[in-house]
């Protein structure tokens, strides 16, 4: 069942399977299924506004995606916790992503070519665990707030589970002592790509259209909201 | 698509299929990727009025979209067809959620725009419920007494049933009770003022301040029997051929004397339908600008055409949401007030970030949200019991008449006033 690498140690099938095969299906799937999600939506248009703008609306979208970033409007102190969650959560998140030393290996040898330096292994471990504690308050919040529990769905649950199992299998991965955990965390990585396109985890990319068009809106009326 | 064999909770009969061609036809881009961008964060609640004094869930912005989301995953989201070809599609809108949503996209949203502000996606719940609000009127459903209001402003020329013989009666009586000159119907004018039949059949007083401060400001201008209803409760209500009937009328009125400029009076949505939707719904740019009062009034100020003594009493401003958060003219009051006021409190939240009314949107017209909007007052209550001011200054006439019923009902102590009329006692002349 198992084949052997250079260093001697068992590489499972498995994890043959996941970096290879459906690594590619789940590329594809993602980098294709997301253009056509936001090609699908942009290509709906908009009518024209000839109403005449008080200020420019593009001006307007930018700063929408800018402001929308942070807490404004007086909201914080009823917002705090989940605005405080959120950051941890997807700073932690994006460090890992893209700073994690195998990760930067892998997307030297694999995407793009070239590399950066990556995060030593102590700022992975806090990353991590910052990244944990903000996704498990958000639960902790989606589950005892009404409003949340009003609006929930499946796919709340399945989108931010299956992050929480990539992160949790690359953290067992890191220390690269199994191949077989690089090969369960590279499988749970190609199931959420797959998973991606079609689910709210889209919001990593639409949250720039969604503000952008609000920010349009609004700026033509010389209000940034 | 049709949903007849839904359980009925109604007698009435729901065209859901009309109802879903509604919402797909405004369906571009933007509406769709605000739709498709919910996180299901809840932050939303935070902002919202009806919320915040029902801490009901069901009244949460993001809820409130449910039907226009399952439209959309249905008919319009980029995977729609493939769910479908594959054997499961998702669900379609239903006759019950109509039914069950009409409370929730009438009674409990003025269309405020305040939960855009906190949502981190940014979307502009306000635009999605006026859209829902459309779809519910092609179901047959809408609360039957804001759709009267709207159908008599078609037929009379004015929801509160002011048509334009009363309109020149009202002028005539106004003008030789107050002493003061109002032109209706001249031939040639630069301006055209409209009028909110909510000030003129509940506060006249307002039209006799807003003709002291333009002939004041030697302004020629006029009204004009042939459009001089600024509000629409076509837009309110989400009858599309109501309120582009209202919208032609000033437009033909304002064609008609040559206008340069049309203004709107002390009314928010009437800013918002004229300056902002007009050129939209009637299919091309407007042949004049548009004001709203206090713009005017900020503009005939800093052109030196507005002498006025000083205002002593202690005041704050409600910002009417459809002036100052989804108008734009946050500004153009404060700058009125600027030296003129000698006592001006902001109340916090304030500007692009002040509590609704209550009242807007229509919802004051809709009697089964009477209890709910009474509560929202006591926001605004609190908000006004911090600045210490005695008065409480707006500039649209239905938050006035929204917050006039919060006073009488709870007995308030304060009170309540319009600005152009606070700058119309105050000239210098």
């Amino acid at each position: 069942m198992n084949d052997a690498n250079q260093s001697g140690h068992a590489i499972p099938w498995f994890t043959d399977f996941a970096e290879g095969p459906l690594w590619y299906v789940a590329a594809t799937v993602f980098v294709f299924g997301v253009l056509w999600r936001i090609v699908g939506l942009l290509a709906l248009g908009r009518g024209e506004d000839k109403s005449v703008p008080k200020q420019s609306g593009m001006a307007g979208g930018i700063k929408a995606i800018l402001l929308h970033s942070v807490p404004h409007g007086g909201f914080f102190t009823h917002t705090a916790f989940h605005v405080i969650a959120g950051y941890m959560f997807h700073i932690g998140l994006f460090a890992l992503l893209f700073f994690a030393a195998p990760h930067v290996d892998f997307l030297r040898e694999r995407v793009l070519g070239f590399g950066w330096t990556p995060l030593p292994d102590w700022a992975f471990i806090v990353a991590a665990q910052i990244s944990f504690a903000g996704l498990i308050l958000l639960w902790v919040r989606r589950v005892a707030d009404p409003v949340i529990r009003r609006l929930k769905d499946a796919h709340d649950y399945i989108g931010s589970g299956l992050t929480f199992l990539v992160m949790l299998t690359g953290c067992f991965a890191l220390q690269e002592s199994r191949p077989v955990l690089a090969g369960i965390h590279m499988f749970t990585v190609d199931i959420w790509l797959i998973y991606f396109p079609f689910s709210r985890l889209m919001h990593a990319f639409t949250f720039l259209f969604s503000r952008y068009y609000t920010g349009a809106f609004y700026g033509r009326r010389g209000v940034t909201p | 698509m049709s949903d007849t064999t839904a359980p009925q909770t109604s007698a009435a009969p729901v065209d859901v299929p009309s109802a879903v061609r509604v919402m797909l036809d405004q369906m571009g881009a933007n509406i769709a990727t605000w739709l498709d961008s919910c996180l299901h964060c809840g932050q939303c609640a935070q902002a919202c009025h009806f919320h915040e004094v029902s801490r009901d869930p069901r009244h949460s912005p993001a809820y409130k979209l449910k039907p226009l989301v399952k439209a959309y995953k249905r008919h319009k989201s980029p995977f729609a067809k493939l769910r479908t070809t594959l054997g499961f599609p998702a669900q379609d809108v239903t006759a019950d959620d109509l039914r069950e949503w009409q409370e929730l996209i009438y009674d409990t949203c003025t269309m405020c725009g305040r939960c855009t502000v906190v949502c981190p996606m940014g979307i502009d719940t306000a635009s999605l419920v006026g859209l829902t609000r459309t779809a519910m009127v092609a179901a047959g459903l809408g609360p039957p007494d804001l759709l009267a209001t709207a159908d008599r402003s078609a037929e009379v020329g004015s929801p509160l049933g002011m048509t334009p013989d009363t309109l020149e009666d009202r002028i005539e009586w106004l003008a030789d009770d107050y002493e003061v000159d109002i032109p209706l119907d001249k031939d040639k004018a630069r301006v055209l003022l409209t009028v909110s039949s909510i000030e003129a059949m509940k506060y006249p007083q307002s039209i006799v301040a807003m003709a002291r401060i333009l002939n004041h400001a030697g302004e020629d201008w006029t009204f004009s029997t042939k459009g001089y209803e600024a509000t629409n409760f076509g837009m309110l209500s989400g009858k599309s051929d109501v309120a582009a009937k209202m919208l032609g009328r000033i437009v033909n009125a304002a064609e008609s004397v040559g206008a340069e400029l049309v203004i709107i009076p002390e009314c928010g949505h009437a800013y918002g339908a004229l300056r902002w939707t007009g050129a939209k719904i009637l299919g091309r740019a407007l042949p004049f600008a548009v004001q709203h009062i206090t713009e005017y009034l900020a503009d005939a100020k800093a052109a030196g055409k507005l002498k006025l003594k000083p205002f002593a009493e202690s005041i704050t401003y409600h910002d009417p949401c459809q002036v100052s958060r989804r108008g734009g003219a946050t500004q153009a009051p404060r700058d009125i007030l600027a030296g003129f006021a000698q006592d001006f409190r902001e109340m916090a939240p304030t500007g692009n970030a002040n509590w609704c009314c209550g009242g807007g949107g229509g919802v004051a017209a809709i009697e089964s949200a009477t209890d709910l909007r009474l509560k929202v007052f006591g926001i605004k209550m609190d908000q006004v019991a911090e600045t210490g001011a005695d008065t409480m200054v707006s500039a649209c006439a239905n938050c006035r008449q929204s917050l006039d019923a919060g006073k009488e009902h709870f007995g308030w102590d304060k009170d309540i006033a319009s600005l152009v009329e606070i700058v119309a006692d105050h000239l210098d002349e």
